[in-house]
């Protein structure tokens, strides 16, 4: 496998003499490209910039990336549904939404991505997921792989390793789909369990699925070995060259406007906010001295904002005031431990100065912040 | 990079036969000369049915995720009109046209019909109907100016409406930076480009400065010396700002922002500045960072400010009390909670490291590191942000000397330190030397603090600053 420095590349100079005989022509029907970065907004970014820029008429894409450790979620799903967010941001695991839509994925290094672009009409993720196996099989002949008609790819038919996502758009499409070679499959299931309760909502949900390694199943193998077969098998197919370019997602002369498109992907208005609406309904039960409350909690979130909050405390329990208080600071605020946790605080500072009183509103407060 | 996007205009697909078209086919002929978007005879105001358009692999429902834009707006050719998913893929609707969205015949959750309508818009008839294929950019009426078909196979994506923009100021799409999707020119374009254009004469490549994607350049050697010529010079055209004020709701930090200011504004503040010569304090951190270092920690300033602190509230104990709602009690706090303010990301919070008065300069650093990371993560607990009962705030980090800062409820006082600056000051021998020198700004609760109690507070606490060798004698 040679593996082009982007830099070295006569492309760049083609660039500013000749227009047409460009980096992306000079490659023939296609190219294959693997990012340098292992942070998943900045892979996601490349994505989206070559969704939108480039054209795929004369030649398709494939790009390899691989992410530090990160939960990405689909266009359409519900993070709270999805995953402890509570271990996530213990772990320091980073949390992504995607534009294409499908389910909740783990990755770590030892999970490879591969992202298939094309033209709109060209869009078939089945030929894609095909061409994978056949790569794989090429690789290890005794491999039991095989593609579902979920998109799924199944290991000795009946271990995922691999998940599909697509997003299509007015004159471009992307498949792209994870491959699992090595991941942490305790983290794994851990982070992609969600503790919370009482959640309603109509975001897509994701599909639980055993799982497995393909080096589990052979010790031999290497993701590069497994990036370079694949890179092979397309390249075959789509009779071009089997060299892949390396390409760095935060040069912002090779793609211009990427740091922009990488900060969005990081904002928690894309992350937490583009969650469809939904509902929690749930009982708090809170031990408190000798005895145990039960606390009713209805909210309904919209856009990562509380947008209705209603908080059932036994009468006098805490002076009324003080939880219509609660509740009108949380309405309207984003749907997040910190954001709550910095208004309850303050909030306590105008309140009367009791330690009684005190006590029962950090309860109270902890365990609304729990449900967050 | 290239992002051409080449179109040969002379294959028209109408895709789908299915599709309602209001305009006669035969209209819509095709030529490089003509301009190719004023040919349907559509009536003024008409409506069309825009239908969810083949999503391929078969499939025939999909369900409608998300809108992008809701009855009443306006829409141009190529805006997102909205998100819809089938089987994992995620899918962006495009608009055809130029118009108003008058219907949309799909909630969210609903499942769509490839075919069927998705939503109703009205044209505007003057602006004519976009046909499925991407509008090749013509050349401007006026025939002594240069065409730029020596761009070979350089279309320009734009919507009637910012053609028309483009024409009225004669301007030359191919000259602007298209920074809407596919790198289309948008109406904003137009209006940076003429705002860039008042009452200046460009140089000769004017694109060299206008930070142009990649594959703009190539545009440049095409034709030089026409470029300068052709440059319009608007001797009075207004500055296009379309900038818009921006109204959003108070929430979260902002929100407990407000509740605390106002509650602090019912205090009587008073302030009290001094000088602080911190050389030999400046000396002894440089001598035991590194030891803090070996164990891990970083160890700033702020521990010996607030130990310090501390040394002095222990005999100054009501500048570590509450005052009640109604101002009949005085509560001692016994523990010495010090707040540092500390600045994030979505803004101002105070955590607290708690009962100081039992802990070593280099516990207060050690519990400073862990606030400071949970801050930054935005991952303070409750019990890190509540129970504070005397407040430093560190602005001179940011910047400036002296401040007024605001008493954070329900303590009684709170102090601002500025930055250190090594500026000249006289020694006992009248001889000038260079001294660290940092200024403190008090304010406190007049209501029951006094001025020479904070004086006299103040100056303890300066004292175990400037000679910090004193402080071992007090330290419990």
């Amino acid at each position: 496998m040679v593996l082009q420095s982007l830099k070295n590349c006569l492309w760049l100079s083609c660039i500013h003499r000749t227009p047409k005989a460009c980096f992306w022509s000079t490659a023939g029907g296609g190219l294959i490209i693997q990012s340098v970065s292992n942070d998943v907004y900045q892979n996601l970014a490349v994505e989206d910039w070559i969704h939108d820029h480039m054209d795929l008429e004369k030649q398709q894409v494939l790009f390899l990336w691989r992410n530090s450790p990160a939960v990405v979620i689909g266009r359409h799903q519900n993070p709270w549904q999805e995953c402890n967010l509570r271990l996530l941001r213990q772990k320091n695991i980073k949390l992504a939404r995607r534009r294409s839509g499908g389910g909740t994925v783990y990755h770590d290094l030892g999970n490879i991505n591969l992202t298939f672009f094309t033209t709109r009409k060209k869009y078939e993720r089945m030929g894609n997921l095909k061409l994978v196996v056949k790569a794989l099989k090429a690789l290890r002949p005794q491999l039991d792989v095989h593609v579902t008609d979920r998109y799924d790819i199944l290991l000795d038919r009946q271990y995922k390793i691999s998940g599909t996502a697509a997003k299509l758009g007015r004159t471009s499409a992307y498949h792209h789909c994870t491959l699992l070679c090595n991941a942490d499959k305790s983290v794994l299931s851990s982070v992609l369990k969600s503790p919370y309760k009482g959640l309603k909502s109509n975001a897509t949900p994701s599909m639980p699925a055993s799982v497995k390694n393909l080096f589990e199943e052979d010790a031999s193998l290497t993701s590069g070995m497994l990036l370079d077969a694949i890179a092979k098998e397309y390249a075959v197919q789509n009779q071009i060259d089997h060299r892949i370019t390396l390409i760095n997602p935060a040069d912002e002369t090779l793609l211009p406007g990427i740091s922009n498109r990488t900060k969005e992907l990081q904002t928690w208005e894309w992350v937490y906010g583009k969650t469809p609406k939904f509902s929690i309904s749930t009982c708090l039960s809170m031990a408190y001295k000798d005895s145990v409350l039960d606390v009713q909690v209805n909210m309904d979130v919209k856009h990562g904002r509380i947008e209705v909050c209603n908080i059932d405390l036994p009468e006098q329990w805490l002076p009324p005031g003080l939880c219509s208080e609660l509740v009108k600071g949380l309405t309207g605020s984003k749907f997040c431990p910190n954001e709550a946790t910095t208004l309850v605080t303050t909030l306590l500072r105008v309140c009367p100065q009791d330690h009684e009183l005190h006590s029962r509103w950090s309860l109270l407060c902890e365990n609304m912040i729990r449900l967050m | 990079v290239c992002i051409h996007r080449v179109r040969s205009c002379s294959s028209i697909r109408f895709i789908k036969s299915k599709y309602v078209c209001v305009f006669d086919k035969s209209a819509l002929k095709f030529s490089h000369q003509q301009r190719l978007f004023r040919t349907s005879p559509v009536s003024c105001g008409q409506i069309v049915q825009f239908k969810l358009s083949d999503i391929g692999e078969g499939i025939t429902e999909v369900t409608v995720k998300e809108w992008y834009i809701k009855e009443g707006d306006s829409v141009s050719q190529f805006d997102s009109i909205c998100e819809v998913q089938s089987d994992k893929a995620s899918v962006t609707i495009t608009s055809r046209y130029d118009g108003v969205i008058r219907k949309l015949h799909y909630s969210i959750d609903d499942i769509a019909f490839v075919g069927k309508p998705l939503v109703d818009i009205e044209i505007d008839a003057s602006k004519g109907v976009a046909s499925e294929e991407d509008v090749v950019e013509t050349p401007p009426m006026s025939h002594e100016e240069h065409t730029h078909q020596e761009i070979k196979g350089h279309k320009t994506l734009a919507t009637p409406a910012v053609r028309r923009l483009a024409m009225e100021n004669n301007i030359k799409l191919s000259e602007i930076v298209g920074t809407g999707k596919d790198n289309r020119i948008l109406k904003e374009d137009i209006l940076n480009y003429l705002a860039k254009q008042t009452g200046a004469i460009l140089p000769p490549s004017p694109k060299a400065e206008i930070v142009p994607p990649l594959w703009k350049t190539e545009a440049v050697p095409a034709a030089p010396k026409d470029k300068a010529r052709r440059i319009p010079i608007p001797v009075s055209r207004p500055i296009a700002f379309s900038g818009k004020d921006k109204t959003e709701p108070v929430t979260g930090f902002q929100k407990a922002m407000v509740k605390t200011m106002s509650a602090a504004l019912k205090i009587p503040h008073f302030g009290y500045s001094d000088e602080i010569d911190l050389t030999q304090l400046v000396q002894l951190r440089e001598e035991l960072k590194p030891l803090a270092e070996i164990r891990g920690v970083k160890l700033s300033f702020m521990p010996f400010f607030i130990k310090a602190a501390s040394l002095g509230l222990l005999h100054y104990p009501i500048l570590n009390a509450s005052l009640d709602e109604n101002c009949q009690n005085v509560t001692y706090k016994a523990s010495h909670n010090i707040g540092v303010a500390m600045d994030t990301e979505q803004g101002l919070i105070v955590p607290n490291v708690k009962n100081v008065q039992v802990c070593s300069v280099f516990d207060i650093a050690v519990e400073l590191n862990r606030l400071q990371s949970l801050g930054s993560a935005g991952q303070l607990g409750t019990s890190d942000l509540t129970g504070g009962t005397f407040t430093l705030s560190n602005i001179g980090t940011i910047g400036g000397t002296y401040a007024k800062p605001v008493i954070l409820p329900p303590e009684v006082a709170i102090g601002a330190l500025g930055k250190i600056q090594v500026l000249p000051r006289f020694n006992g021998k009248g001889e000038v030397f260079k001294a660290q020198i940092m200024n403190v700004s008090w304010s406190a609760d007049h209501r029951i603090i006094d001025g020479a109690t904070m004086a006299r507070f103040s100056n303890l606490w300066k004292s175990y600053l400037e000679n910090p060798a004193s402080m071992l004698l007090d330290l419990k």
